[in-house]
């Protein structure tokens, strides 16, 4: 018997899903004044009489203050009765096998009634007025559905069954290869979406030839999954032969020779110091923390995913990351995450939005609730993070998400024996993701969704949650060997890996599953979330088992590892694969590519207005209201920031809590003063002009955040995360290997160690233009730099915020006519100029004499000066602060030089001492008292007082010479014009 | 009485559990975090505490509606020996998730009305900003019938949900919680710490009456939104660096107010 709850806002409530879905139809122009009623729903399938479906909606699904209930069977008439007059009523639901968290809850909870059900689904019911029937279709696609995760039903569910999945006949296939010439193993490699290369498919055919026989289908995706980009990073750490104007240089292994090279040779200067404790290894860096914890980092992309289904892809992403450290060593607590985005402009128009791609405003909202739902539920508190905008990832959104965890020292080493169970743990397996690892290595097209809709997911972050809680108790009770995430790859990744030195059998009928009907083939790939995979001894599985049980925690022994040196699989007893293990992890050809880096030609930029009086609060209020620099409250209050009880310096700081912070800074141990730092750098746009400077500027903003706040610069871990188009070309290739040698050198120069990393390398939007044509997008190169710092105690931070009238403002650091790729170039439209550089040896210094200051007490406030150049700088911290502030140009540290009398140099120097976006720079605040021993510590570097903290509500900043300001601008104002572009709803 | 236990209870989901555990140490408890599991083994184990908390998160991920699952749970199987509790002296605490789960379990409101099959007297619903959201709010304390309150005059502390909007099912119900004092912990205007407010963000979720935290008729059972766990130490001020705060931030209180009825 099948029963259809309806639950609706009961009289006199506000139908907020209605108001909401009115307000974003308009926005994305679809429907100018939508009526609209919203009622959600369950379909709850079992042997259920009428009396017991009305009970389970009355005692458990609604709650009677607010909501009235409809109860029927589908095609009942009262289902049908609109709640408003004459609208059209249209149904949304999860499509078949598709996460539906709230169902499988309601089922678990039913039982909990004593009623028995066997199915649930939810659903959504939106009654729609006011709606020409034309524009009904368009609404569905762009607005109300996402068909790779929803199907739409239009007018009443017609619906008789739930159960899903049938039962699977076993059938064992191999896939012919042996014949098969270059054309036809290149189409099989992308029919089958295996995307190897003719190369890697030939090695594959002859590796069986040799054997005399033709692969199993679960061989070949096995290969496919283990040497995809996305396991394998094979460009990176491929031979790559690169050439700029320095000449040609042959790397046998990319990453290892420029960014693993500078960790390994800043850890031998350390010597006996070396807090790194293990770096590109395990699935996140691991570095010292104090004496009883280790810190894990790891940043990871789902760009692809959250392309198609912004809200399961970044939702996921963020489920994906957490794993990552929950898999490190022997399993570290996930303390904090970190979440950077880059979309496409959210006031894109409508009609400028490509066939195939989903409105970036759209995609904006999907991504931030989707990281919100995740990060909040599982309890870890996400602190840090950035938005950037440019028009090139329309199409090609990037999600980067990050987590770091907590690791006793003794859980650093895992090492599966020979004898383990092979064990998987968390969610059970479906069809969810199939492909996903080798969807991540091809392009996005404009019908990319219809070809891996299987690759699209949502997680279910309480699965995760109760996974991650016993598997620290277990951890605790050193119940296990080793554990590893199942990510990308599934079954296929975390046991390939987990047995490479061993060997493992795997009994895949003995995987749960979520419906019947799964192939072996399918089981072995599945990328379901939510699951982990452990090597249990024997002696211990009892005791394992019997704690997962306890929280009602699925736990399944699935294989084990046995010293064959081979992969083996069996489906029922029947073997479908039998690989060795050094054909899987080493067979692979090496991948040969070229890259070309040509600097593009510097040219002036075009000169600042030059007629006086100069003025520049017009300019000072456009980068304030940009996309980049606007404030990211509307995204940060929707993350819990502060559970865990640890938070120190939080996103949002100064005298109304919404001024922005630099770094955040929490203490992950309650009964600690120790703190960790987080941060971020990444300035795409530097990246037109030379991504050597652009990788340098990213890794100089990163460290300055954290020694803002006051993090030890001698102590801060770095991981990089490349996000580039299509690097089978070799300008694109060679634009991230001149980026990967500016990581190599400013490392070394500052012992500041990579400790982990990743990339994704084929971030192109293909599409068919209205005229007809193919045209591509690819993403500007994009490199993340994400920052770990230390504070051994964390009364010793300081915020960003103007303090007390009367203080000087000093600037540390030197401005340089380097107003290339800056905010200020953005807004007024300018091409060309300087782009900042890093001079990596004054930076050590800079940082270590401002943390000499910061550590001694002596600053009040200290904020890194980075888009839009001091003037933004002095203008966050005054209005962070709620201080006014007067500023003069004539005092500041620069280079810079303006011939007396130029006119138009004159005004061309006040423009970039105002703006230029130099590195390594700061803005701090002293009390009168502390200035002779504030002066005394960076007195090797250059500094200066450049103004003082004044009473009232103005930011007033002079230039040379006798001009009126060049920038006056009450506080409110220019808080108003950075708060407004994102003070959404 | 040297130093009650408290049973911090923890279902899939819940996520504040370590650092309420801390708080209540911190106040001079003896804490211990259990499965709710163990506690739907063997009811008679909340004969062991003298202090039973439900803290925040999203238990069963608040699924279908934020505390109805594990609320269901407790009103099903444990609500007679959460009664017994009650009626032993003892004190409850729901923080966050735990006022919803304990709002939505009967624990909280006299559920004599509900068990004849009418309506609960009140709920707490999806904010009015219809997200979740975290930030501080100005808490003013009302009366002196709860006991977790006790010499509180007005508290700061952050609030972080989605569900926490306070609604009464009619005036005068809300009325009559008021009139027994039932209504402890308003959200107040940040330039006013005595006055209660409707006017968004001071009172974050729309609530009516500017509701923030409710008690029984006993005063002995208390749900409310805002964290307290997230404020007893100076560093967890969102203007620390400026000065302001205390060095036991002014969450801690509640904690010792439990501890201390046990004196």
């Amino acid at each position: 018997m099948l029963w259809e709850v309806d639950i609706y806002p009961a009289e006199g409530q506000t139908d907020l899903a209605a108001a909401r879905l009115a307000a974003e139809a308009a926005e994305l122009e679809l429907a100018e004044d939508l009526q609209a009623r919203v009622a959600h729903g369950y379909l709850i399938e079992g042997r259920l009489s009428r009396a017991d479906a009305e009970r389970v909606a009355g005692e458990l699904l609604s709650d009677s203050v607010i909501e009235r209930t409809v109860v029927g069977r589908p095609g009942d008439a009262a289902l049908s009765e609109s709640p408003g007059g004459r609208m059209q009523l249209v149904h949304v639901l999860p499509k078949p096998g598709v996460m539906d968290p709230v169902a499988q809850s309601a089922l678990g909870a039913i039982a909990d009634l004593g009623i028995e059900a066997t199915a649930v689904r939810t659903f959504r019911k939106l009654w729609l007025g006011n709606l020409a029937p034309e524009r009904l279709d368009r609404l569905c696609a762009k607005l109300l559905a996402n068909e790779s995760i929803e199907q739409v039903v239009v007018g009443p569910l017609a619906i008789d069954r739930l159960e899903l999945g049938s039962p699977y006949a076993f059938q064992l296939k191999h896939v012919p290869l042996a014949a098969l010439d270059d054309d036809a193993l290149l189409r099989l490699s992308r029919q089958g979406q295996l995307y190897l290369s003719l190369d890697e498919m030939r090695t594959v055919q002859a590796h069986f030839r040799d054997l005399a026989r033709e692969p199993t289908d679960v061989e070949l995706e096995t290969i496919a999954q283990t040497w995809s980009e996305h396991c394998s990073h094979k460009t990176l750490a491929g031979r790559i032969r690169y050439r700029d104007e320095n000449g040609e240089k042959l790397f046998e292994n990319m990453l290892k020779e420029t960014i693993f090279a500078a960790t390994a040779e800043i850890r031998r200067g350390l010597a006996a110091d070396d807090w790194c404790v293990s770096v590109f290894k395990d699935n996140a860096g691991v570095i010292r923390f104090d004496d009883r914890h280790h810190v894990v980092f790891k940043v990871e992309t789902h760009n692809h995913p959250s392309a198609l289904e912004p809200y399961g892809g970044a939702n996921t992403g963020v489920g994906g990351v957490i794993r990552d450290p929950l898999g490190t060593g022997l399993g570290a607590k996930p303390v904090c995450n970190t979440d950077v985005f880059c979309f496409a402009p959210p006031d894109t128009p409508a009609e400028d939005v490509p066939a195939g791609a989903l409105h970036p405003k759209r995609v904006m909202k999907g991504v931030v609730a989707g990281v919100r739902d995740y990060g909040n539920r599982m309890g870890i508190p996400t602190v840090n993070g950035a938005v950037f905008f440019d028009p090139r990832y329309m199409g090609n959104p990037l999600v980067y998400c990050g987590n770091v965890g907590l690791l006793p020292v003794d859980k650093a080493e895992k090492q599966p024996q020979p004898g383990d169970y092979v064990v998987a743990v968390g969610g059970r397996t479906g069809r969810d993701g199939i492909h996903g690892a080798t969807f991540s290595s091809a392009e996005l097209t404009s019908d990319s969704e219809t070809i891996s809709g299987g690759a699209v997911q949502i997680g279910n972050a309480i699965t995760e949650k109760m996974l991650l809680d016993v598997i620290l108790a277990a951890r605790d009770r050193g119940l296990y060997h080793a554990i590893t995430d199942c990510g990308a790859g599934g079954f296929s990744s975390a046991v390939g890996e987990m047995g490479a030195e061993i060997g493992a059998e795997v009994w895949l009928d003995r995987v749960p599953l979520k419906y019947e009907g799964l192939s072996y083939c399918e089981i072995w790939i599945s990328e379901a979330q939510e699951r982990m995979v452990l090597a249990v001894p024997p002696a211990r599985w009892e005791e394992f088992a019997a704690l997962c049980q306890s929280e009602a925690v699925e736990a399944t022994v699935i294989g084990r590892f046995v010293p064959t040196g081979r992969l083996v699989l069996l489906y029922h007893d029947q073997q479908v694969a039998d690989l060795g293990m050094d054909f899987l992890h080493d067979g692979r050809p090496p991948v040969v590519r070229e890259a070309v880096y040509a600097a593009p030609q510097e040219n002036a930029i075009a000169p600042a207005v030059s007629q006086p009086p100069l003025s520049f609060t017009d300019n000072l209020l456009a980068i304030l209201g940009s996309w980049n620099v606007a404030s990211k409250e509307w995204i940060i209050r929707q993350y819990d920031h502060e559970v865990q009880g640890g938070s120190v310096i939080k996103p949002l700081v100064g005298v109304a809590n919404d001024g922005p912070s630099d770094a955040a800074v929490l203490r992950p141990v309650l009964d600690s003063r120790r703190g960790i730092v987080l941060a971020c750098g990444m300035n795409p746009r530097y990246a037109d002009f030379d991504t050597y400077h652009m990788a340098a500027s990213a890794i100089d903003e990163a460290v300055r955040n954290c020694v803002a706040v006051g993090a030890d610069p001698r102590r801060i871990a770095i991981l990089d995360n490349f996000c580039w188009g299509d690097c089978q070309k070799p300008e694109t290739l060679g634009s991230l290997v001149r980026a990967a040698l500016a990581c190599h050198d400013v490392a070394i120069e500052w012992g500041t160690p990579f400790i982990s990393g990743k990339d994704s390398l084929n971030n192109e939007f293909r599409f068919q233009a209205a005229d007809g044509t193919q045209q591509s997008i690819a993403v500007p190169p994009t490199l993340l730099i994400s920052a770990l710092g230390q504070v051994d105690d964390v009364a010793r931070c300081i915020s960003m915020d103007l303090k007390e009238p009367g203080n000087f403002l000093y600037q540390v650091g030197l401005t340089k006519d380097e107003l290339g790729g800056s905010h200020f170039a953005l807004v007024t439209g300018r091409p060309g100029g300087r782009v900042p550089r890093v001079d990596t040896a004054l930076a050590r210094r800079v940082f270590a004499s401002l943390h000499a200051a910061i550590a001694a007490g002596l600053v009040r406030a200290c904020h890194d000066m980075s888009e839009g150049g001091l003037a933004v700088t002095a203008a966050e911290m005054a209005f962070a602060g709620g201080l006014g502030a007067r500023i003069e140009l004539a005092n500041a540290p620069t280079d810079i030089e303006a011939a007396k009398g130029d006119a138009a140099a004159h005004a061309h120097a006040t423009a970039a001492l105002l703006f230029s976006e130099s590195n390594t720079r700061f803005l701090c605040e002293v009390r009168p008292d502390a200035v002779a021993r504030f002066e005394a510590l960076v007195a090797g570097v250059p500094h200066a007082s450049v103004g003082q903290v004044v009473g009232g509500n103005w930011l007033e900043i002079v230039a040379a010479g006798p001009d009126a300001p060049v920038i006056a601008a009450e506080l409110s104002t220019l808080k108003n014009a950075w708060q407004s572009p994102l003070r959404w709803k | 009485m040297a130093q009650p236990r408290a049973l911090i209870l923890r279902a899939p989901g819940t996520n504040c559990d370590v650092e309420t555990a801390h708080a209540f140490g911190r106040a001079g408890a003896a804490p211990q975090t259990l499965h709710v599991n163990r506690a739907l083994e063997n009811p008679r184990l909340f004969d062991e505490y003298q202090i039973f908390c439900v803290p925040g998160g999203f238990s069963y991920g608040d699924d279908i509606a934020a505390g109805r699952i594990f609320g269901n749970q407790i009103r099903h199987h444990l609500a007679e020996r959460l009664h017994a509790f009650r009626e032993q002296g003892k004190l409850i605490l729901g923080i966050c998730n735990g006022f919803q789960v304990l709002a939505k379990s009967g624990v909280l409101f006299d559920d004599a009305d509900v068990r004849a099959g009418s309506r609960p007297p009140a709920t707490l619903a999806w904010n009015a900003s219809g997200k979740f959201e975290d930030r501080w709010v100005r808490l003013v304390v009302e009366g002196s019938r709860c006991v977790f309150f006790r010499g509180i005059e007005s508290m700061y502390l952050p609030v972080a949900h989605a569900e926490g909007q306070f609604i009464a099912r009619d005036r005068e119900t809300l009325a009559s919680l008021a009139a027994r004092g039932q209504i402890a912990l308003r959200y107040a205007a940040m330039d006013d710490a005595r006055q209660p407010t409707d006017r968004y963000p001071d009172n974050p979720n729309g609530s009516m009456a500017a509701v923030a935290g409710v008690c029984d008729a006993t005063g002995r059972v208390c749900g409310l939104m805002p964290h307290p766990e997230r404020h007893i130490d100076r560093t967890q001020h969102p203007r620390w660096t400026r000065g302001e705060g205390t060095d036991e931030g002014e969450g801690l209180r509640v904690f010792k107010n439990a501890v201390e009825y046990f004196r």
